[in-house]
């Protein structure tokens, strides 16, 4: 379809602004001005909504059908919370409002909901206390890493390296990297799990710490997790602890209680926010008592009176890492999450979360090859069978095929240490129904790998466009349309 | 209430379809790890959350007339903004890993980057950051990849909210940070020509500075790649309906808070830092770059590219930690300009000055109200001195219905009296007239 600019018709107008009521009473000089105005579209208001409408059904989401988009969490999103961000009462309100003098008695109900906010991710993570301003999963691993700095840094220790397991997600290392640390890989072993005693030969005291999803990215709980955080711990490292599975284990279990001193959460994982297209997230940081003075300015505490106010003066703090006080709407939208599901409603995610992934799991074991043959959590995580490698099938023909059966695909190609890694991750909100059809586009899928492999080649064949030359994009750049 | 679709009884079917109970598989995690002790409240209804929330956003005061700005705005936003970004097929969908399922995201991103170029005269952009501090420090970090250099000088009249966040972020890092006092609200030349020297990565300006003023940096560009560095331009994309552009005052990288193209404010997020370059920088970037190619049909696709700069490759080498976008918001920004289009940006940004300049006139004319500088040219912001402490009067404004600005001693010394006063196309002559006459009885 034509881009948004291809369609502009010179003078045709979507809003206006209206006259002036005041008198022009100063004429910027002309040095200061552009020359001729930005080339943006002319267009009708109608034509701008048909343009994005007709852009969105070329889209999938969640609200589509079923996501199954590994270690990214892709439940569903409830509406109500959409409804309350919208409220006048928070999406109008200015965020200097509470730096003006007594302005913090204005923006009582923004406070409140940061507050709590903060209160409930404590007792569902064990950790003592949360800054809510890191406004992504990998900026909160960021902020999470500089308060581990800033420790090391309080107790004079010298501290070059970050242990991360090979299958970790790429923001672990960067962010550790960008922090200023070198990054050490810590092998997996044959059950798929950090290995204990590669740990202990790694350890040193130059180990600032360990950032660690748990379960893991192959849907795997460390059985010696525990374990593991003391090791760390004897060095006097920090464990950093990677909510992005934390669906897995909500309501069930804490990283506090494993032994883990900073977590971030993604709130646009286990709290339902909407993923956006690709943000905005959220990815509020928790630590553990002896870390609450690194925590980023400010913090929003409760007054003795019953009131709110946000705490500027934090002397040990890491600094201010965001502009105010997080991704305000996205926080709001997980708090109304955890109030509807409360505690039993969380424990049933976890448990519906992994029912659904191990019903998978069994299901398909006997069509494609099982990374591990184990009980999983969220997630599951397999790859073509030999037979379907030999047919030239590869973990992306599957992929294209499943989009025109009517399903996103998997995530593809990780954890590397998985060759070929078709990983699966259902989550709670999925009913048996989509789950069954599902697992039965897979099986028809292997038959065909089997059979007839050059059908799946095609694939997809339903959608706008199929298997875009990535190679050409980076080759032949082209990432503006300017006329 | 928890969305789950499955009933108990499909539940225990699925169980005894896979032979396991709950506990079984739970069973890989340590009992002692496991805890039902969980001081949770216990879960409400739509209903009951709808009114539980409405009673808590009624405790935000609203109503106040708004003259707050300080790099983040009260625009109006028209109503076709929201109705096209509430499609969920946008906003419950994730990063376009499978460019076939998600042209609708790709072709919206690369259309955003085309239209930031447009704005700020540059040549590439990204698909956004996730706010404009954010969006600085990228952006430096950027400067020092490209030089190899380790030395960056910063304007104290760019937003003191984002140099406070770069302090946070370079403090674990060996980089020789310097700032230049600017002087009567401009970019201070000659303080910033002394410390331009070969090691000197980037020079940091901001236009129109934080406190409203306005600017030409060309002179300064001329000099800073003299040096071999590189000029950080950050902007108010607003303003760009009719000021001169970063692009044509030779910047290499221009960033910006994007909130003004249609985000509300909604006390501080979700927002957007957008940023542009020249092309000889591309791969230098960080965060994701939507790009055009063609299919296996030979159609006009859209795809993630140069992704070999970027976390999930390279990990430890990328050029940034960030995974995903603020992509909702950048889509909000696209459709917002989409819906201004070339004459509306303009007509809006023209309509904002010319309120502000109105506004500086009533106020000044009131007995003791003093502009704090010479510097003759502003947008939409403007400082004036008050005959005593501006937090005070600030405060009694309040009480009068006003946000009538912000004091600038919270960040700047020396600075007790000084209001930074904001004005945008929302604000009628009426308010203006009633701020003057509300100001004038405060002092």
């Amino acid at each position: 379809m034509k881009l948004v600019f291809e369609k502009s018709v010179p003078r045709r107008r979507a809003i206006e602004v209206g006259d002036s009521d005041v008198p022009t009473t100063i004429n910027i000089n002309s040095d200061f001005l552009r020359e001729t105005a930005a080339e943006l579209p002319e267009l009708s208001e109608l034509d701008v909504v048909r343009h994005f409408t007709e852009l969105s059904r070329m889209n999938f989401g969640v609200d589509t059908n079923f996501y199954p988009l590994g270690s990214c969490t892709m439940k569903y999103n409830p509406k109500v919370a959409e409804r309350i961000a919208s409220y006048p009462g928070f999406a109008h309100l200015h965020p200097l409002l509470p730096q003006l003098r007594m302005g913090g008695m204005l923006t009582q109900g923004a406070l409140r909901v940061i507050y709590e906010t903060d209160i409930l991710l404590r007792e569902i993570t064990g950790m003592a206390g949360f800054t809510m301003q890191p406004m992504a999963g990998a900026h909160g691993e960021l902020t999470g890493i500089m308060i581990m700095a800033a420790y090391h840094r309080s107790k004079g220790n010298k501290k070059t390296t970050v242990l991360v397991p090979d299958s970790a997600h790429g923001t672990n290392p960067a962010s550790a990297a960008i922090a200023g640390y070198k990054v050490v890989l810590v092998p997996s072993n044959d059950k798929g799990v950090m290995d204990i005693n590669a740990v202990k030969k790694l350890l040193n005291d130059e180990v600032a710490g360990l950032m660690l999803t748990c379960p893991n990215t192959l849907g795997l709980f460390n059985p010696h997790i525990k374990k593991i955080c003391d090791l760390i711990h004897s060095v006097d490292g920090l464990a950093y602890y990677d909510g992005a599975n934390l669906n897995a284990i909500v309501g069930k279990a804490r990283p506090g209680d494993f032994g883990f001193d900073i977590v971030h959460l993604n709130l646009h994982k286990t709290f339902a926010t909407p993923h956006g297209g690709g943000g905005p997230g959220a990815g509020p940081v928790g630590v553990k008592e002896n870390l609450v003075d690194f925590l980023p300015v400010s913090i929003v505490i409760k007054r003795d009176d019953g009131t709110y106010a946000l705490e500027y003066n934090r002397p040990n703090s890491i600094g201010y890492i965001a502009p105010f006080y997080g991704n305000f709407a996205v926080i709001l939208k997980a708090y109304v999450y955890i109030l509807m599901l409360g505690k039993k409603g969380l424990k049933e995610v976890a448990e519906n979360a992994v029912l659904n992934a191990n019903y998978i799991r069994t299901k398909l074991n006997s069509h494609y090859k099982i990374a591990y043959d184990c009980i999983c959590k969220h997630e599951c995580v397999f790859s073509p069978t030999d037979q379907m490698l030999e047919n030239g099938i590869h973990a992306i023909d599957i992929a294209k095929a499943l989009i025109d059966r009517g399903f996103h695909p998997p995530t593809v190609y990780f954890p590397a240490i998985v060759k070929e890694a078709l990983m699966i991750e259902p989550t709670e909100t999925e009913s048996k129904e989509t789950i069954d059809a599902f697992i039965n586009a897979m099986i028809d899928i292997a038959e065909l790998a089997k059979t007839e492999p050059e059908k799946l080649k095609e694939a997809p064949t339903t959608t706008p466009v199929s298997r875009p030359d990535e190679t050409a994009a980076a080759k032949n750049l082209d990432i503006a349309f300017l006329g | 209430m928890s969305f789950i679709s499955n009933t108990k009884e499909q539940q225990k079917d699925m169980l005894a379809d896979i032979g396991s109970t709950i506990d079984d598989l739970f069973s890989d995690i340590p009992a002692e790890l496991m805890t039902d002790e969980f001081n949770l409240p216990k879960g409400l209804t739509e209903q009951q959350v709808r009114g539980a929330l409405a009673e808590i956003a009624d405790k935000n005061y609203i109503n106040l007339t708004c003259f707050l700005g300080g790099g983040f705005y009260d625009h109006f936003i028209p109503a076709a903004v929201y109705s096209v970004i509430s499609r969920s097929e946008f906003y419950t969908a994730y990063t376009p890993y499978q460019p076939e399922l998600s042209q609708g995201t790709l072709q919206a991103i690369y259309e955003y980057q085309s239209a930031i170029c447009r704005l700020t005269e540059m040549e590439v952009a990204n698909a956004s950051l996730y706010d404009g501090g954010t969006a600085i420090y990228e952006a430096m970090m950027m400067a020092l990849r490209v030089t190899g250099r380790n030395k960056v000088i910063v304007d104290d009249s760019v937003n003191p909210i984002y140099r406070v966040m770069i302090d946070s972020y370079t403090k674990n890092l060996s980089i020789q940070l310097e700032q230049v006092e600017c002087t009567d609200g401009q970019a201070n030349r000659r303080e910033i020509f002394k410390k331009l020297d070969n090691d000197t990565a980037a020079v940091i300006l901001q236009n129109p500075n934080f406190f409203g003023c306005i600017d030409d940096f060309s002179d300064i560009a001329d000099a800073v790649h003299k040096k071999g560095a590189l000029m950080i331009v950050s902007c108010y994309p607003i303003s760009l309906g009719i000021l001169k552009t970063p692009g044509a005052m030779g910047a290499d990288i221009v960033v910006g808070e994007g909130q003004s193209l249609g985000m509300p404010m909604s006390f501080g997020g979700p927002y957007l830092g957008f940023m542009s370059s020249r092309m000889k920088y591309v791969r230098k970037m960080p965060g994701r770059i939507v790009g055009k190619t063609n299919d296996r049909l030979g159609r006009r696709s859209f795809v993630l590219t140069l992704q070999a700069r970027e976390q999930h490759i390279r990990r430890d080498k990328a050029t940034s930690n960030i995974c995903s976008n603020e992509a909702l918001c950048a889509l909000t920004a696209h459709v917002y300009l989409s819906l201004m289009g070339k004459e509306g940006l303009r007509e809006t940004a023209q309509l904002c000055a010319d309120k502000a300049s109105y506004a500086y006139h009533k106020l000044t004319a009131i007995p003791g109200v003093k502009p704090r500088f010479k510097a003759k040219w502003f947008f939409n912001e403007f400082v004036l001195d008050l005959p005593c402490e501006a937090a005070d009067v600030i405060a009694r404004l309040i009480e009068k219905g006003f946000a009538a600005g912000f004091p600038l001693s919270r960040y700047y010394e020396n600075m007790e009296n000084a209001i930074l006063i904001c004005v945008t196309e929302k604000r009628t002559k009426q308010q203006i007239g009633m701020l003057a006459e509300a100001l004038e009885t405060c002092l």
